[in-house]
């Protein structure tokens, strides 16, 4: 008999997966929203309006949607999928790998927004200084624009954390719902709750996802705010 | 000995500029009312606006030519810019933006130098502060600090004292004096203040409507040009 607190090992597994689909997810997808945000902020090109409305896509499309256009490009039999399977060997669909690809997929625009948002905040008569001063366009970026930027890089890795925390529709679409693989907290409650008798076990998931949750609000608050305080002064 | 040759054009806007001067060692004042084009000037010879046509030619080296599609980028030119507002990068202390130029370079610390910079400025006990702790005249002087330790081959003061108070400004030009004294590094100084221009300067060029109207000594400067250029 277990009591509120306690956590069979099956449970332990989904909190497990489901941290580390979410860690993956957002350190896969960082690099990406740092160079989409920057290209929204800074450059004007051709098909920039389709680009911009691709990222946000997921945002605004029935997670399921999203979930089955994964399915049927990256699955095995996809285009991308066969080619990833043919020449590297990777196989995502209905591997925890490929949940972590959903998850990061719909965290994406929240990812990008703020970061987004940060690099046009950015004051560029700072960026000419740093010119006068010897750095080149990469070292400007990496000396002067990043780090100032870094407080809505925060935000938007918390955001993107917090989503891919959270993400069923697409997830449980794209990979299913299988124990020990696929199956995040999220899916494992909705398992739970199909069941007779699976309430208790489903109430301390739910308690493990709110405590999850404010966890990370309370980590990007502070993060933003130390960050802040050591890149503009206090 | 001419070590500064500017003959540049550029439209901007409804806005004609088309100046040319040639600059000789000690402190060269680009003097003229606001809007005659004269930070623009500055911004060409530091790479950071490109003119339509023309040549910027300092000692031997050309940073410009559209003749010879020569156009040396602002992080390879070795030109000091000290900008009206400072701009000193805010997530630096003071330390480290004094250092910036040399990080960029990549050239190994040289105590002394900077040392010596440090107290011709008197901005030692500033050194571990953040640009948001200093007052106006303090941010100015590590702005020119940092212009120095980058091992300029020219430095450009664009108004640098136009946001201080009077006691301020009292306060920066000995620096100033002193810097165009001792650094032995040509200067160009762009401001609209006749008293400034003749503590400072030890040649004039004269803008209006961006144009050059004359160049010359001190004599350039009237007093009546407080009453016009206010």
């Amino acid at each position: 008999m277990t009591g509120l607190f306690t956590l069979t090992p099956a449970e332990w597994t989904a909190v497990e997966l489901s941290l580390r689909i979410a860690v993956v997810a957002t350190a896969c997808a960082l690099p990406f929203g740092v160079a989409i945000g920057w290209l929204l902020a800074r450059t004007h090109f051709w098909g920039k309006t389709v680009l911009d409305g691709l990222v946000f896509l997921p945002l605004v499309l029935p997670p399921v949607v999203t979930g089955y256009l994964l399915l049927i490009s990256f699955g095995r039999r996809g285009p991308v999928g066969e080619f990833l399977y043919d020449y590297f060997g990777i196989v995502l669909s209905f591997r925890w790998t490929g949940a972590a690809l959903s998850c990061g997929v719909m965290g994406f625009p929240l990812l990008v927004r703020p970061i987004r948002l940060a690099f046009e905040a950015i004051d560029r008569r700072l960026e000419d200084a740093a010119a006068t001063l010897g750095a080149n366009a990469m070292l400007v970026f990496l000396t002067v624009t990043l780090p100032l930027a870094l407080p809505g890089v925060i935000v938007g890795m918390v955001l993107c954390f917090a989503r891919a925390l959270g993400e069923f529709g697409a997830t449980i679409t794209f990979v299913s719902n299988i124990p020990g693989e696929t199956q995040t907290i999220s899916a494992a409650i909705y398992t739970l709750t199909q069941v007779p008798g699976g309430d208790a076990a489903a109430g301390r998931l739910v308690l493990i996802a709110i405590a999850l949750a404010f966890a990370a609000l309370v980590a990007s608050e502070w993060l933003a705010r130390r960050a802040t305080i050591r890149f503009h002064g206090e | 000995m001419i070590v500064l040759s500017v003959d540049v054009e550029k439209q901007l806007g409804t806005f004609n500029l088309a100046v040319r001067f040639a600059a000789a060692g000690g402190a060269t004042a680009l003097f003229g009312p606001s809007g005659s084009g004269k930070t623009s000037v500055v911004n060409m010879i530091a790479g950071l606006l490109k003119p339509d046509r023309g040549a910027i030619v300092l000692d031997d080296t050309v940073l410009f030519d559209t003749a010879k599609s020569i156009d040396v980028p602002p992080h390879r030119r070795r030109i000091g810019y000290v900008f009206q507002e400072g701009r000193l990068f805010p997530h630096l202390s003071v330390r480290q933006n004094l250092d910036y130029g040399r990080r960029m370079s990549r050239r190994s610390p040289d105590a002394r130098e900077f040392e010596r910079i440090v107290g011709l400025l008197d901005i030692g006990r500033l050194l571990e502060r953040r640009p948001r702790m200093l007052s106006g005249g303090e941010r100015q002087r590590v702005a020119v600090g940092r212009a120095l330790l980058m091992q300029p081959r020219l430095l450009l003061l664009d108004e640098p004292l136009a946001s201080l108070d009077a006691g301020h400004k009292r306060e920066i030009l000995p620096y100033l004096v002193r810097l165009r004294d001792d650094a032995k590094i040509p200067i160009v100084y762009v401001s609209h203040t006749p008293g400034e221009v003749r503590r400072i300067a030890t040649g004039v060029v004269r803008l209006e409507a961006g144009h050059v109207v004359a160049t010359g000594g001190l004599e350039l400067i009237k007093d009546a040009d407080a009453d016009l250029f206010a």
